[in-house]
C-alpha cells in the first residue's frame, strides 16, 4: 500500500476546496487506471457487479487485438509480397510497426487531450470510451495517411460528433466512423483509389496498392482467392482485411456479452440476403461476386463486430438491435453494388443506420406503449 | 392450482452466507425501536410522550395524511426516547420492554359475520393496517379504496433471503386465518408460490394459486402481479409479505397484535448463518451476535436483503417489513488493477469478463465496494436481461430521470417498485441508482396524479 500511500499525497492538492480541485478528473483518470477506487454503495443494491466500464472497454479492446496485431503484420507482408523483396514474419511485423505505432500514438494524444480536457470543463470524471475509439481509429485508416490527417480526423469526430452532443453515451453516430467519414470526404485522394491501400504504394512504382472492391468497381478482375480474402491477406485499411480474426474478437465480444450478438447477426443475414439476391440478378461485376465472398471482403466484417455494435450509437433495445443489424447489412451491400464511387460500403451504412437508430428504437417503443394502451382500454370496456 | 409463470431473465448471486434451516437463540433484547422512516411518504404525529408507560398493540402514532392510519408499540415497556434528527424529523422511537407483556386485547366477533369495512377498521385499529401496502406507488395502501387483488408472494428469490416456508413453520393455521380475513377485502387474492413447492402454502384455500419458476426477481410481488393481472393506469393493488399475513391471522384469532417474526441473519461474514426468532423493532446487536461474526473489519448491517434493504445503524432494529437481517462487510478498499478483466476467479461478475463463469457452483463473499465508478449509460441491453417484464427498463428510467410523466405512465410506471430495478442498480456497467431513481419518479407520480 506504500505506493496507495504515495497517490494520496500527489492527489491531495486536487481535493474538494484545494487549489486544484477543477483538475480532479485528469488525475482520478491515472489514478483508477492503477487502482480500483475504494467506494462504497450508499443507496440503492448494497453489492454491485463485478463489471464496470473500464472492464468492459479493455474487454473491447482484447477482442480487437487479433485483427490489429494481423493489420500491423499484413501492412509489411503487402508492402514486401508487392515489392518483390526477402522478407522475415519480424520484418514484416517491424514494418507495420513502425508504420502504425506512430498513427496509435496520434489517435490517443489528440483524442484523449480533448476527452481529459472536456472532463475538466464539464466537472466529470474522464469515460473510458475513449480507449476503444482511439484504437479504433488507425485500424479503419489506409497505412500512408498523413499523422497529421489522423490527428485532424480524430478532432473533429471527438469535438463534432461526440462532445457537441453532450460526451460519453450521448453521440448519435459512432466516433471512429466519423474521423474516418472526415478523411473520407475531406482528403479523398489519401482515402481511395489504387495508391493508397498498400504502404509505400503512392511511393514505389511497382506497388499497386488496389482493394478487391476498388477493382471489382472499376471493371477489373479479383486475383485473390476466398481464402486469402478470409485469411486477410489482401490489401485494404489496416485491421479490416483478416476476416478470420475479426471473428476471432467477434467470439470474445459475442462470449463475454460485451457486444451485441444480435447486431452482428442481424448485419450478416441482412447482407448475405441482399448478396444473394444481387448475385441472381448479376447485372454487374459486383452483383454476380459471391455473396460469401461479400461477407469476407473489404471492412464488412470488421465494421458488423466493431462499429454496428458500438452500444451508443446502435439501436438500443433489443427488436431494435435486430432491425438495426439487418438494416446495415442490406445497406452496405446496396451501397458496394450501386454506387462505384463508394466500393466500401460498411462505413457510409452503419453512418447511415447510426442516423436512424433512434427511430427505430421509437417504433420499439411505442410499440411497447401500445400494449399497454390495449391492456389499459380492455380493462376500461367491460366484456359483454 | 393455477397458472404456471415461467420466467427465464434475472440473475442469481452467488453470495455465500446463506441461512441454514434451524432456529438459534438469541439473547431477549429489551431495546425495541420503531423507525418511521420504514413508511416511505408518510409523516408521523405522535400519541404518547417520552417516559410514557405502553402496553403491546398501543398506538404510538398516526400517519398526519391519513389519520386513520395508527403504527402500534411492538412490546409492552416503556417509551425511553425519541430520536430526532434535522427539522426535528423523528428517526425512531426508542422503548424499554419491561418483560410483562401487557397487551392491549380487541374484542372481535367470528370473521364470518364481518363486512370489509369492520375488517377495515379492526385492522387499522390494531396496527396492522400498515402491512399493506399498494401498487402502484409501493407505499402504505389508502383503506378508502378496494384493490383489484391482493397479491402475495409465497417465496423469495433475492440473495440470501429467507425461506418463507420455514419462516411460517408453525404458523401455517394464523397464515390461513389470515387469507381468509385479506379474502373480504378484494375480489381475489393470489399467492405465488415457487415451481416446487411442496410446503402447506400450496395447499392454502381462499387464495388463487400461482407456481411461478425462475431465478431473482420471479420472488418480487411485483414482478408476478405483471404476470398474473399486470395494473393499468387508474388501478390499484395490494401486496403483503407473507409472515405480515400470519401476523394479521393471529390478530383476528386472539385479537393481540403480535409482532413475533422469525429472521434470517445471513452474509458473507456471518459464521453462523441461520434463522433468530424475536419481533418487529427488536434491537439488531443481540440477533448478530446471536449468529457471530467473522474476522473484525468493518461491517454493515443491512435490514432486508442486500439489493434493495437498507442499511442500518449498529444500534438499529428489525424493520416493519424485513424478515431477512443481512451483514456484508464493508468494501472502502482499493484494488490495484482491479479493472482487468479475465483475472482472477474471485469476482462475480454477470457478464463473462471475469472467470467467474468457470465455476457456476462457487459462492461469493462480496461486499460494498462499487467495483468501479459512476458513469455515462453506455452499455445497452444488461438492464432487459434482470428484468422478466415486458417493460423496457433503460427507457423508462431515461423518462423518469426527465421527469416526464406522461411518458412514464405509458411506459409502465405503475408496474414497477424499486425493488424490481435492484438488479440494475447491481448489473449496470455505468453504476447507475436506478431504484432511487424509479423511488423518486413514483414519489413524483404521487405528488403529481396522487
Amino acid at each position: 500500500m506504500n505506493l496507495r500511500r504515495r497517490i494520496d499525497a500527489i492527489k491531495k492538492p486536487f481535493a474538494k476546496g484545494e487549489k486544484w480541485e477543477r483538475f480532479a478528473p485528469a488525475v482520478n483518470a491515472f489514478d483508477t487506471f492503477l487502482f480500483v477506487p475504494n467506494h462504497t454503495t450508499h443507496k440503492g443494491a448494497h453489492i454491485r457487479d463485478g463489471v464496470d466500464l473500464k472492464r468492459t472497454m479493455v474487454t473491447v479492446i482484447i477482442a480487437l487485438l487479433p485483427a490489429f496485431i494481423y493489420g500491423v503484420y499484413n501492412t509489411g507482408y503487402q508492402y514486401f509480397v508487392q515489392s518483390g523483396l526477402a522478407f522475415t514474419f519480424w520484418d514484416a511485423l517491424l514494418h507495420g510497426a513502425l508504420k502504425i505505432m506512430p498513427m496509435v500514438a496520434v489517435s490517443y494524444g489528440v483524442g484523449l487531450a480533448i476527452e481529459f480536457a472536456f472532463a475538466v470543463y464539464r466537472g466529470h470524471e474522464v469515460n473510458e470510451g475513449y480507449l476503444v475509439t482511439g484504437l479504433l481509429v488507425p485500424m479503419i485508416m489506409p497505412v500512408d495517411i498523413p499523422l497529421w490527417m489522423v490527428g485532424l480526423s480524430v478532432a473533429f469526430a471527438v469535438l463534432i460528433a461526440k462532445e457537441a452532443f453532450g460526451g460519453t453515451g450521448m453521440n448519435i453516430l459512432n466516433p471512429a466512423l466519423t474521423a474516418r467519414a472526415f478523411a473520407f470526404f475531406a482528403y479523398p485522394t489519401y482515402m481511395s483509389g489504387n495508391k493508397v491501400w498498400v504502404s509505400e504504394a503512392s511511393n514505389v512504382d511497382g506497388i499497386s496498392g488496389e482493394t478487391i472492391l476498388g477493382s471489382l468497381a472499376a471493371g477489373n478482375e479479383v486475383s485473390y482467392s476466398m481464402f486469402d480474402m478470409f485469411m486477410g491477406a489482401i490489401p485494404g485499411s489496416i485491421a479490416e482485411t483478416s476476416t478470420l480474426w475479426v471473428l476471432a474478437g467477434a467470439a470474445i465480444l459475442i462470449f463475454t456479452g460485451v457486444g451485441s450478438w444480435r447486431i452482428m447477426v442481424g448485419g450478416v443475414l441482412g447482407a448475405a440476403a441482399t448478396a444473394i439476391l444481387f448475385n441472381l440478378w448479376g447485372a454487374n461485376a459486383l452483383m454476380s461476386f459471391s455473396w460469401l465472398n461479400h461477407l469476407v471482403v473489404g471492412g464488412f466484417a470488421f465494421g458488423v463486430v466493431f462499429m454496428a455494435t458500438d452500444p451508443v450509437s446502435a439501436a438500443q433495445t433489443t427488436k431494435g438491435k435486430w432491425v438495426y443489424g439487418l438494416l446495415v447489412g442490406v445497406f452496405c451491400i446496396l451501397i458496394r453494388v450501386f454506387n462505384p464511387a463508394y466500393p466500401e460500403g460498411v462505413m457510409l451504412a452503419i453512418l447511415l443506420m447510426n442516423v436512424f437508430a433512434p427511430t427505430i428504437d421509437h417504433y420499439v417503443v411505442e410499440g411497447n406503449i401500445k400494449r399497454r394502451k390495449k391492456r389499459l382500454n380492455a380493462t376500461l370496456t367491460p366484456a359483454t | 392450482m393455477s397458472l404456471d409463470i415461467n420466467l427465464k431473465k434475472g440473475l442469481k448471486i452467488p453470495l455465500k452466507g446463506k441461512a441454514e434451516k434451524k432456529l438459534v437463540h438469541a439473547k431477549s433484547s429489551d431495546s425495541y425501536a420503531l423507525c418511521p422512516s420504514d413508511f416511505h411518504t408518510h409523516v408521523p404525529k405522535l400519541l404518547c410522550k417520552e417516559g410514557e408507560k405502553v402496553k403491546q398493540g398501543q398506538p404510538i402514532f398516526y400517519a398526519k395524511a391519513a389519520p386513520e392510519i395508527q403504527f402500534v408499540a411492538p412490546v409492552s415497556g416503556t417509551l425511553t426516547q425519541i430520536v430526532r434528527g434535522a427539522k426535528r424529523r423523528i428517526l425512531s422511537i426508542v422503548f424499554q420492554a419491561d418483560g410483562k407483556d401487557q397487551c392491549v386485547k380487541h374484542k372481535l366477533p367470528e370473521l364470518s359475520s364481518l363486512s370489509a369495512d369492520d375488517v377495515k377498521a379492526h385492522l387499522l385499529s390494531s396496527g396492522c393496517w400498515p402491512f399493506i401496502k399498494k401498487r402502484p406507488y409501493d407505499v402504505i395502501a389508502d383503506p378508502a379504496q378496494t384493490p383489484k387483488g391482493i397479491f402475495i408472494s409465497g417465496f423469495s428469490t433475492a440473495p440470501l433471503a429467507a425461506e418463507l416456508p420455514f419462516v411460517l413453520e408453525g404458523q401455517e393455521a394464523d397464515f390461513q386465518h389470515g387469507i381468509d380475513v385479506l379474502a373480504k377485502l378484494a375480489p381475489k387474492v393470489h399467492l405465488s408460490v415457487a415451481a416446487h413447492d411442496d410446503s402447506f402454502l400450496s395447499s392454502v384455500t381462499a387464495a388463487e394459486i400461482h407456481r411461478v419458476k425462475g431465478i431473482h426477481p420471479a420472488g418480487n410481488v411485483g414482478v408476478q402481479i405483471h404476470h398474473i393481472d399486470p395494473i393499468s393506469a387508474g388501478e390499484v393493488a395490494w401486496t403483503l409479505g407473507a409472515e405480515d399475513v400470519a401476523i394479521i391471522g393471529r390478530f383476528f384469532s386472539t385479537g393481540i397484535f403480535d409482532p413475533t417474526r422469525t429472521v434470517a441473519v445471513v452474509g458473507p461474514v456471518v459464521s453462523n448463518p441461520s434463522y433468530v426468532k424475536t419481533r418487529i423493532g427488536a434491537a439488531l446487536a443481540p440477533l448478530v451476535s446471536a449468529v457471530g461474526l467473522e474476522g473484525d473489519g468493518q461491517i454493515r448491517i443491512i435490514n432486508g436483503d442486500v439489493l434493495s434493504g437498507r442499511a442500518a445503524h449498529a444500534d438499529g432494529a428489525v424493520g416493519f417489513y424485513s424478515n431477512t437481517v443481512s451483514v456484508l462487510a464493508e468494501g472502502n478498499r482499493y484494488r490495484m488493477f482491479g479493472w482487468l478483466p479475465f483475472v482472477g476467479p474471485n469476482i462475480f461478475s454477470m457478464s463473462r469478463t471475469s472467470l467467474s463463469w468457470l465455476l457456476p457452483k462457487k459462492n461469493y463473499s462480496l461486499d460494498t465496494n462499487m467495483n468501479g465508478e459512476e458513469r455515462a449509460l453506455v452499455v445497452t441491453g444488461e438492464m432487459e436481461r434482470v428484468i422478466p417484464m415486458d417493460i423496457l427498463p433503460m427507457q423508462l428510467i431515461k423518462e423518469c430521470m426527465a421527469e416526464n410523466i406522461e411518458k412514464m405512465e405509458a411506459l409502465g410506471i405503475y408496474e414497477v417498485a424499486p425493488e424490481d430495478f435492484a438488479l440494475v442498480d447491481y448489473a449496470s456497467t455505468s453504476k447507475l441508482e436506478a431504484q432511487s431513481i424509479i423511488r423518486e419518479a413514483l414519489d413524483l407520480m404521487i405528488k403529481e396524479v396522487g
